[in-house]
C-alpha cells in the first residue's frame, strides 16, 4: 500500500497520524496518508517567502519550459509518488478507486490538467493580455508606449484547500508556478492523487522542491492554510462560498449553477442542440460546476426535457473500468441518500415533473457507496424551487420562462451558454453580472477555453496593478 | 515492567494485586458512605430504592459496581443541585462546576475539596526540576463555570507559587465555529494569546503553565513572531490535556515549539486526561523513542478508567485492544459507578508507577465523532 507523507517545502515529513484512503466499493485501504495539524502549516507559512525565492532563481521562460516537461511527465511517466513508483495506469486506477469516478473520466481529467500545463505559455499570455512575464519577477516594466506598469506580488505562495472528488479543478492552481508563486496545498482526503503526482512531476522536471508544501490533514490544516497564506482558494459547497464572500484573501469555488438559455429565435429548432444539452448535463457524471443544471426556454420545454430524459434516463451503473461508464459513485452513501431526499422534496412541488420517472429507481445503494442515476425534471415556471438547484450527479431542470424574464431570474450562473442570434439578448447576456463565463452560440457548458479566465483572473488574484513612478536621480556634483 | 501484550513482571503483578485490593476496599467504603442515611446524598439515597440490589450489602468489591445501571449524564442536568451534596458534607462551603452547556442545560457537579485533592495528587507526579516549587504559573484556558481555573490556581499555590489566569470561554468558541465566524474565532484566540504574551514578557518569573493544546500552539507561534519562544520566556514545565493531545501533536510541539525533549530544550510537557466528573488522569512519560505514545492512568482508587467493548460496556477489552473509555469516580464527595465517556482508546498494562490499567490513543468515540466539536480551544 502506498504511503503519502506531508511535504514541507520539499522535505517529506514523518507524521505519526495516518488516515487510510479506501476503495469506494470494497472499503479496502488503498493508501495511507500522513496528516499534519494547523500548527505545522502555520509554522511553515512563516517561511513561505523561501518558496517564492526558490522560484525567482529561474526566469519565467525557464519555468514555463519545465512546466511543459512536467505536463509530459504527469501524463505519461512513472513517477515517485509517496514511497512508491506510480505509473499512469496505477494513478488512474487509484484515483478511480477512491473517488468513485469511472477510469476514463480520470484519464480525461488527467489530460485536462496536462493540457493546461502544456499550453501554459499561451494561457499566461492571454491572462496577462500579452504582458512580458518578467514584469512579475521584477515588479514593474515598460509597456512599450513609454508607460511603466507595475504588478506587485500579493503573496509568496498560493494556498489551496482542494476537493475530495473533483480531479478537474487542479487546473486552477497550476499557473502559480510559472508566475513564481509557491504552492501550499491541502489535498482532498479521497483525492490526494493529483496534487501528489503533479508536484512529483514538477520536481522531476526541475522545478525546485522548496516551492511546494503538501499538507494533508483535517479542518485544522485547511483552516491554517486559509488564514496563514495571503492568497488561497477553497473548493466546497454554497455554504463554503458564502462563508468567504467578500474576503479578498480567499477565492472560494463552489456550485456553478451553469445553464443553457435558449432564445425565442431558435427554440423551435431545439432538436439541433440536443447533443449539446446532453453533453452539458452528463459529462464527468454531472459532478462539475461547469455541468449544466438548468435549461431555460420560453416554449417546448416539456419536449426538450423529454428528449434529454430519453437520452440520459437509461444510463445505469457500470464498473469504473468500463469505458462506457457514465456515473460516478457517491463514496459517502449518506450524501446520495440525502441528495435523493432533497430531490424528492423538489418533485413534491406542483408544476414540477420528473421526466425520467419511467427509467427506474434512481438511488442505487451498495455496501460502501451509492449512486444516483440521471434525472431530468420539468419546471413550468422559474418560481419552482427546483429551478435554482444543482446536485452532484447528472441532474437538470428544464425551466419554462419567457425570454424577457430569463436574465432577471436565472441567478448566479458560472457558465451561461446562450443559444440565439438575437442581438438584444446577446448584449443583455454579455452585460449580466449573474453570468461569469458567457458562451454565445452552441458551446456545451463543460467545454472551457483555457485562454479565458475562470472565476476571476488568477493574475489579478496573485498580483496587484499599482503605480510605479521612476525619475532619474540628479548627478552628484564633484567637488 | 510491562509489555505490549499485557504481560507484566512478577513485581508489577504483585503491585497490581495490592492496588486491586485497595480499590476493592475503597469501593466498599465509598458505596457505604453514599448509600448510608447519615452520610449519603439525596440523589443516591433516592436512587437506592430503584435498584434491584442493596448496595450496602451486595457491593463487596470494585467489580460489584457493574451491578449498577449505567450512569446517565442526563441526571446531572438541572436541579436542584444540592441533591448531589452528601449529608456527610452538609454545611461545608460547596462549589458547582459545569461541563458542556453551549446550548441547553449544562451538566453540573458539586465539589467540596475534590478538585484540590485531585491536583495535589497530580502535583506529586510533576518533576520539581521542571516545575520548580515556589515558581509562578500561568493558566491559559477555560475558567468561568469550569473547575480548571480554580484547580490550576490551587496547584500553583500548593507548590508555593502564584497563578496568573487568562480566561477563554469555550461555549462562545463552539458557537463561533457553528456559526462559521472563523475570523471572530481567530480574533478571540488572538485576544487570549496576546494576554498570555503580555504576562510572560512582563517579568513575573512564570516558569510553569497550563494551556490547552490549541492555545499552547498559538502562544508558541505568537512568541516566535515576536522573536522569542516558550523556552526563552522562561517556561520549563507545561501540562495540557484533551483528545487533540495526540502523538503527532506532541511530536510537533516537542520538536518544533519546545526545542526538543526536556533534556535538550529545557521544557517538560505532560499530557493529562480527565473531566469535571472524574478528575485528572496522569500520563506515562512521553518519549520520541516510544513514538510519542500517550497512555493515561487514573488516580486510583479515587477514580478508575476502563476500556470496554463497544457492545458490552461491562466487558473489559484485552490489553492493546480498542474499546470505549468508561470512567468511575469514587470519592466521598461524588459517586459515579461507571460513566461512558465520549472517547475510545486502547487498554494499557499496569506498570510500576501506576500498577493498574491505563488507556492510550484516546480519541473521540467513532460513533459520536461526527457530532462532537473537539479541539476548539
Amino acid at each position: 500500500m502506498i504511503t503519502l507523507s506531508p511535504l514541507r517545502w520539499g522535505k517529506p515529513y514523518e507524521s505519526l497520524d495516518f488516515t487510510d484512503v479506501v476503495h469506494f466499493d470494497t472499503g479496502e485501504p488503498i493508501a495511507r496518508v500522513g496528516n499534519v495539524g494547523g500548527g505545522i502549516v502555520g509554522r511553515d507559512m512563516r517561511q513561505a517567502h523561501k518558496a517564492r525565492q526558490a522560484l525567482l532563481e529561474f526566469s519565467t521562460d525557464e519555468l514555463i519550459e519545465r512546466c511543459k516537461q512536467a505536463a509530459v511527465l504527469f501524463e505519461s511517466a512513472d513517477l515517485s509518488v509517496g514511497d512508491s513508483q506510480q505509473s499512469v495506469d496505477q494513478f488512474v486506477h487509484q484515483q478511480s478507486a477512491s473517488t468513485g469516478l469511472p477510469e476514463h473520466m480520470c484519464r480525461s481529467n488527467m489530460a485536462k490538467n496536462s493540457f493546461v500545463l502544456s499550453n501554459i505559455d499561451q494561457i499566461l499570455d492571454c491572462l496577462t493580455r500579452g504582458l512580458d512575464l518578467s514584469f512579475f519577477s521584477r515588479g514593474y516594466g515598460e509597456e512599450g508606449r513609454g508607460v511603466i506598469v507595475s504588478y506587485q506580488s500579493q503573496t509568496p505562495v498560493l494556498g489551496a484547500v482542494l476537493p475530495n472528488n473533483s480531479p478537474g479543478v487542479h487546473t486552477l492552481w497550476l499557473p502559480a508556478i510559472p508566475l513564481q508563486v509557491g504552492l501550499a496545498l491541502k489535498p482532498g482526503s479521497q483525492e490526494p492523487w493529483t496534487p501528489y503526482r503533479m508536484v512529483s512531476a514538477f520536481i522531476e522536471a526541475g522545478i525546485p522542491a522548496a516551492a511546494f508544501g503538501l499538507y494533508p490533514g483535517g479542518h485544522d490544516a485547511g483552516g491554517a492554510i486559509l488564514t496563514k497564506t495571503p492568497r488561497s482558494m477553497i473548493f466546497g459547497s454554497a455554504q463554503t462560498v458564502a462563508q468567504h464572500e467578500g474576503n479578498p484573501r480567499v477565492q472560494a469555488h463552489g456550485p456553478g449553477f451553469s445553464k443553457v438559455l435558449i432564445g425565442d429565435d431558435v427554440v423551435d429548432d431545439w432538436e439541433n442542440y440536443l447533443d449539446l444539452l446532453v453533453e452539458s448535463v452528463l459529462s464527468n457524471s454531472g459532478r462539475s460546476c461547469i455541468n449544466c443544471s438548468g435549461i431555460w426556454a420560453s416554449r417546448h420545454t416539456r419536449e426538450i426535457a423529454a428528449a434529454i430524459a430519453e437520452k440520459i434516463g437509461p444510463v445505469d451503473v457500470l464498473p469504473p473500468s468500463d469505458p462506457n461508464a457514465q456515473l460516478a459513485a457517491f463514496t459517502v452513501p449518506a450524501m446520495a441518500t440525502g441528495t435523493h431526499a432533497m430531490v424528492q422534496q423538489d418533485l413534491a412541488e406542483s408544476g414540477v415533473e420528473d421526466m425520467t420517472a419511467s427509467f427506474g429507481e434512481k438511488l442505487i445503494e451498495r455496501d460502501h457507496c451509492a449512486y444516483l442515476r440521471p434525472m431530468v425534471v420539468h419546471a413550468d415556471s422559474p418560481d419552482r424551487q427546483v429551478a435554482s438547484k444543482e446536485y452532484m450527479f447528472p441532474f437538470v431542470s428544464v425551466v419554462k420562462c419567457p425570454q424577457d424574464q430569463m436574465l432577471r431570474r436565472i441567478g448566479s450562473t458560472l457558465v451561461g451558454t446562450v443559444l440565439t442570434q438575437d442581438q438584444q439578448l446577446i448584449h443583455a447576456a454579455g452585460s449580466s453580472i449573474d453570468i461569469d463565463r458567457v458562451n454565445i452560440g452552441p458551446i456545451p457548458t463543460n467545454r472551457l477555453n483555457w485562454l479565458q479566465p475562470h472565476e476571476g483572473n488568477l493574475i489579478d488574484f496573485l498580483y496587484r496593478s499599482r503605480a510605479y513612478q521612476v525619475a532619474d536621480m540628479p548627478v552628484a556634483t564633484n567637488t | 515492567m510491562s509489555t505490549a501484550d499485557g504481560t507484566v513482571s512478577e513485581e508489577v503483578a504483585q503491585q497490581a494485586s495490592d492496588a486491586k485490593s485497595r480499590l476493592d476496599e475503597h469501593t466498599v467504603k465509598t458505596v457505604h458512605w453514599h448509600f448510608s442515611e447519615e452520610t449519603g446524598s439525596p440523589f443516591w439515597l433516592e436512587k437506592k430504592s430503584e435498584l434491584n440490589f442493596d448496595p450496602l450489602k451486595d457491593v463487596k468489591c470494585f467489580d460489584d459496581l457493574k451491578k449498577f445501571p449505567e450512569f446517565e449524564d442526563e441526571w446531572l442536568r438541572g436541579g436542584p443541585v444540592r441533591r448531589w451534596v452528601p449529608k456527610g458534607h452538609a454545611g461545608k462551603p460547596t462549589y458547582v462546576f459545569e461541563t458542556g452547556g453551549t446550548t441547553g442545560v449544562p451538566k453540573s457537579r458539586v465539589v467540596v475539596e475534590d478538585h484540590w485533592t485531585d491536583y495535589e495528587l497530580f502535583s506529586d507526579t510533576l518533576p520539581d526540576q521542571y516545575f520548580p516549587k515556589g515558581s509562578n504559573w500561568l493558566m491559559l484556558g477555560p475558567s468561568g463555570p469550569r473547575r480548571l481555573r480554580l484547580a490550576v490556581e490551587h496547584l500553583a499555590q500548593h507548590r508555593g507559587g502564584i497563578c496568573f489566569c487568562i480566561d477563554l470561554d469555550p461555549r462562545w468558541v463552539v458557537k463561533l465555529i457553528k456559526k462559521g465566524w472563523m475570523d471572530h474565532l481567530e480574533e478571540y484566540k488572538k485576544h487570549c494569546v496576546d494576554q498570555a504574551v503580555t504576562v510572560l514578557t512582563a517579568g513575573h518569573d512564570v516558569k510553569c503553565m497550563f494551556a490547552t493544546p490549541k492555545l499552547l500552539e498559538s502562544l508558541g507561534e505568537a512568541l516566535e513572531e515576536k522573536g522569542t519562544s516558550i523556552p526563552e520566556c522562561g517556561i520549563t514545565g507545561i501540562f495540557s490535556g484533551g483528545t487533540e493531545f495526540t502523538p503527532q501533536w506532541t511530536k510537533f510541539c516537542v520538536e518544533e515549539l519546545l526545542g526538543g525533549p526536556p533534556e535538550e530544550g529545557g521544557v517538560y510537557m505532560t499530557p493529562t486526561y480527565g473531566n469535571t466528573l472524574m478528575g485528572l488522569a496522569c500520563s506515562k512519560p512521553v518519549t520520541a523513542a516510544d513514538g510519542y505514545k500517550i497512555s493515561y492512568y487514573a488516580p486510583q482508587p479515587r477514580a478508575v478508567t476502563e476500556v470496554v467493548t463497544f457492545d458490552d460496556y461491562n466487558q473489559v477489552v484485552g490489553y492493546g485492544e480498542t474499546g470505549r473509555v468508561k470512567l468511575y469516580t469514587l470519592t466521598d464527595e461524588f459517586f459515579v459507578p461507571g460513566f461512558m465517556e465520549r472517547d475510545e482508546g486502547e487498554r494499557e498494562s499496569p506498570f510500576a508507577t501506576y500498577p493498574w490499567d491505563g488507556v492510550s490513543g484516546v480519541r473521540p468515540f467513532h460513533e459520536l465523532a461526527g457530532a462532537t466539536t473537539v479541539g476548539v480551544y
